[in-house]
């Protein structure tokens, strides 16, 4: 007998098993659950629902009138100066100055610089801030960011384009112009012994400062291009002393203390070389009319030196208008629904028994894992990066209509918020999705996640902790992560006292809190792979 | 209802996660209460008032998420596992049911929950004289005797148990042991958070004085009471509504569908 028979063959194309269809299959799964569908609708209007809320529960106002009782309110924010790159800025201190002409060089001599912290209401300063007739109520401290020195100033408008050389209470000389930009110079603090020759050259827009000891060896700190700089400038002494600020924490909140403080200033061996004829000094307080009496400044000639005083700052506005991350806070609900829906989508195979069908078809596990992963990543990052680019808007526009400032901000800064809320939402659900794998019990694996993305920001921003932990909480969990939604910059130049998480100042730049999220994940992936394979499933 | 008790208790019982949640439960509360107390600093300056019952019990908010799992896991293992049909099989008054669960969940609660605090109430007497709270500085060391300190240690038990109870209603409501713990997390850690958001004062307190967490913690205060959005017993009342809302709302559901 001859002749074999064919075998069977089905006549069904044979199925692949690349990494697309494992892709296909987890997204299928995903999709044709109702309930998670729903979930991730509820996840996506919860955001936009609590950027409503938000805004609907900020009003400013701005109220005028003498007594509390009698002031008149309307919704509005206190005017606010901007920058010449449209940041707010505070652009107040004692100008003792002459106008410039084209080109020219300004050099004196510091050799010394104090302080007062006046009293509430801004009691009499001592006389030229000597500490033997303090007034009553004011005490003698330089603070550590009042500044005294040269500046080239575009115009007396407030906000108006600056370089300047100065030295500081606490920092050293710097080299500051425009608001935002600071380079450090020589360190130590001014004395009669030990002086600080300061120099800044003017060379059409172009500024460039100089520093010295001895007035002989000169070392250049920076220089500044003001675009736009006019021909006739101001240039001259300034002196400025910014607030003192005190923060008392207690349970459930802080409150902070602010008084005027007034810094003087001793310079001598003053040159000015320029074109235009030579004038005199002209004192004035530049800036906003709110000071105290005490507190606005003056200067007097007292042999060869000139002896100004003045209170204010020019830095950039710190802690004043609205964050555009407040619109963003349903973040934090819509990771809670993420959290659950990734955790029950390895959670509910392991209870349904699916996860043994579903690993006889693809035995490679790891990359069952990596597709899963993949999938509600995928799903978090798009539910959160829609849903924050419309809750941003609309945040944005009820909190301006409720009379509050938003922080101006760049495009790039605001794209940066978005989709790193969507990347936020996406780890998070990776990392629920790991933990779910190795723990197995949706609520354990769900509660793992929540309690240790959010409740390290409740405990930081409850002041439950003093500062230092605070920072650290938010520095080493997960909840580092809520970084990447902070908008608003931070200014080392700038002393605020209250640049904490409950004011939208978090410890670690954005990126680098949100790789501690990512690390997080990383690891619990890798150890959900690890014993993906080892264990029976 | 005896055999109703006699049931939970057993199924309760016979489960190994329970035992190990509850000692997690004591075991996560005392040691955040004994962190923060290592971490806190008395600061010598008038101005500055530490409330040390209060940071002592830091510990419950991390404990309450533990003993919320308890609770879902009562009757959410119960509709995962299919056993929920027997056990209305064997006890077709599902009110009495949901009664003995909550009874057995709440009581189980209470006992883990008073040592869970007598732990935190420990760790900060131990504590928090190393750092500064000294009666010289004139903060008296903690005592149960000492009539605000006891409220708030036994207001935090029973904090514990309503938070037991509000969670068992959710898991009964929405029948899934993720989604509820998940939504019972979200009642208690989204307020304080938008609360902390928003800026006008009065939405502020409203967000507080409605919040679980906000609301029911306000027992664990002992200084400065006037400041308090809501009082400490108010507070946990609110809390108690929401138990009662989520226990009705998980009752009248579960009378009314299909198991």
């Amino acid at each position: 007998m001859t002749g074999t028979t064919a075998p069977y063959r089905s006549s069904v194309p044979a199925g692949r098993d690349g990494f697309v269809q494992l892709l296909h299959a987890e997204w299928t799964k995903f999709r044709t659950v109702r309930g998670w569908v729903i979930g991730t609708a509820v996840a996506a209007s919860v955001i936009v629902l609590l950027a409503m809320l938000t805004g609907s529960g900020s009003h400013a106002e701005v109220c005028v009138g003498t007594s509390p009782s009698s002031a008149k309110c309307h919704t509005a924010h206190p005017t606010v100066t901007l920058g010449p790159d449209g940041e707010p800025v505070v652009d107040s201190f004692y100008f003792v100055y002459q106008p410039l002409d084209g080109n020219g060089s300004i050099t004196l001599r510091v050799t010394s610089l104090t302080g007062v912290i006046l009293a509430g209401g801004g009691a009499p300063a001592g006389n030229g801030g000597s500490s033997a007739n303090l007034a009553a109520g004011a005490r003698s401290a330089v603070q550590p960011w009042a500044k005294a020195g040269i500046i080239v100033k575009a115009s007396m408008r407030e906000g108006s384009a600056y370089a300047a050389m100065m030295v500081t209470g606490g920092h050293g000389v710097r080299m500051q112009y425009d608001y935002t930009h600071d380079t450090s110079g020589l360190p130590g603090a001014v004395s009669a012994a030990s002086p600080r020759w300061l120099r800044l050259i003017r060379s059409g827009a172009t500024l460039t400062g100089y520093e010295s000891a001895g007035g002989t060896n000169w070392t250049e700190v920076g220089t500044a291009d003001l675009a736009g700089l006019p021909s006739t400038v101001q240039v001259g002494l300034f002196v400025a002393s910014p607030p003192y600020q005190r923060i008392s924490q207690h349970l459930g909140g802080s409150s902070g203390t602010q008084s005027f403080t007034l810094a003087t200033a001793t310079f001598d061996h003053i040159s000015l070389q320029r074109g235009n004829a030579e004038g005199g000094w002209s004192g004035v307080a530049v800036g906003r009319g709110d000071l105290p009496p005490a507190a606005s400044g003056g200067f007097h000639q007292s042999g060869g030196s000139l002896i100004v005083s003045g209170s204010g700052d020019i830095a950039p506005t710190v802690g004043f208008g609205q964050p555009i991350e407040r619109a963003l806070v349903g973040a934090f609900a819509g990771l809670i629904v993420m959290v659950v829906l990734a955790a029950l989508f390895i959670t509910a195979e392991y209870r349904r028994g699916l996860i043994r069908t579903t690993f006889a078809a693809s035995p490679r596990r790891g990359r069952v894992l990596a597709a899963k992963a993949l999938v509600v990543g995928s799903v978090a990052f798009i539910i959160g990066l829609v849903a924050s680019a419309v809750a941003l808007p609309v945040g944005e526009s009820l909190l301006r209509h409720n009379g509050n400032y938003i922080y101006p901000v760049s495009s790039f800064t605001q794209l940066r918020v978005v989709v790193g809320t969507g990347a936020l939402l996406a780890v998070a659900a990776v990392l629920a999705l790991a933990v779910g794998t190795l723990l197995r019990r949706s609520a354990a694996a769900v509660t793992t996640v929540i309690v240790a993305i959010v409740l390290p920001y409740i405990l930081s921003v409850a002041w439950v902790l003093p500062a230092g932990a605070a920072d650290w909480l938010l520095r080493v969990t997960p909840a580092a992560a809520f970084a990447i939604q902070q908008s608003v910059p931070q200014y080392p130049q700038v002393s605020f006292a209250e640049a904490n998480p409950a004011n939208g100042y978090f410890p670690l730049p954005p990126w680098a809190g949100f790789a501690v999220l990512c690390a997080y994940a990383a690891l619990a992936l890798g150890v959900a792979a690890f014993w993906l394979r080892r264990r029976d499933a | 209802m005896r055999q109703a008790l006699h049931a939970e208790w057993t199924k309760l019982r016979t489960v190994v996660s329970t035992g190990w949640l509850l000692v997690t439960a004591v075991v996560l509360t005392v040691a955040v209460s004994a962190l923060v107390a290592a971490a806190a600093a008395a600061c010598p300056s008038a101005g500055c008032t530490q409330d040390t019952t209060k940071l002592s019990l830091t510990g419950i908010e991390l404990g309450q998420a533990v003993i919320a799992i308890v609770a879902v896991l009562g009757i959410g293992t119960e509709y995962s596992t299919g056993m929920i049909r027997i056990t209305l099989a064997a006890m077709p008054r599902r009110p009495i049911v949901l009664a003995a669960k909550g009874a057995i969940v709440g009581g189980l609660v209470l006992a883990d929950g008073s040592i869970a605090v007598l732990g935190c109430v420990l760790v900060g007497r131990l504590i928090l004289p190393g750092n500064g709270f000294t009666p010289a500085h004139g903060y008296a060391a903690l005592s149960l005797g000492d009539g605000p300190t006891l409220r708030a240690a036994a207001g935090s038990v029973l904090y514990l148990a309503l938070i037991a109870l509000l969670s068992l209603g959710i898991a009964t409501a929405v029948r899934d042991s993720a989604t509820a713990i998940g939504v019972v997390l979200g009642l208690l850690y989204l307020f304080p958070i938008i609360a902390g958001v928003v800026t006008d004062p009065h939405w502020q307190r409203h967000l507080q004085q409605i919040g679980p967490m906000t609301a029911g913690l306000a027992i664990q205060a002992t200084t400065n009471l006037r400041s308090l959005p809501i009082g400490p017993w108010a507070g946990l009342g609110v809390l108690a509504a929401w138990a009662a809302g989520a226990l009705l709302l998980g009752g009248v559901l579960l009378q009314r569908r299909d198991a």
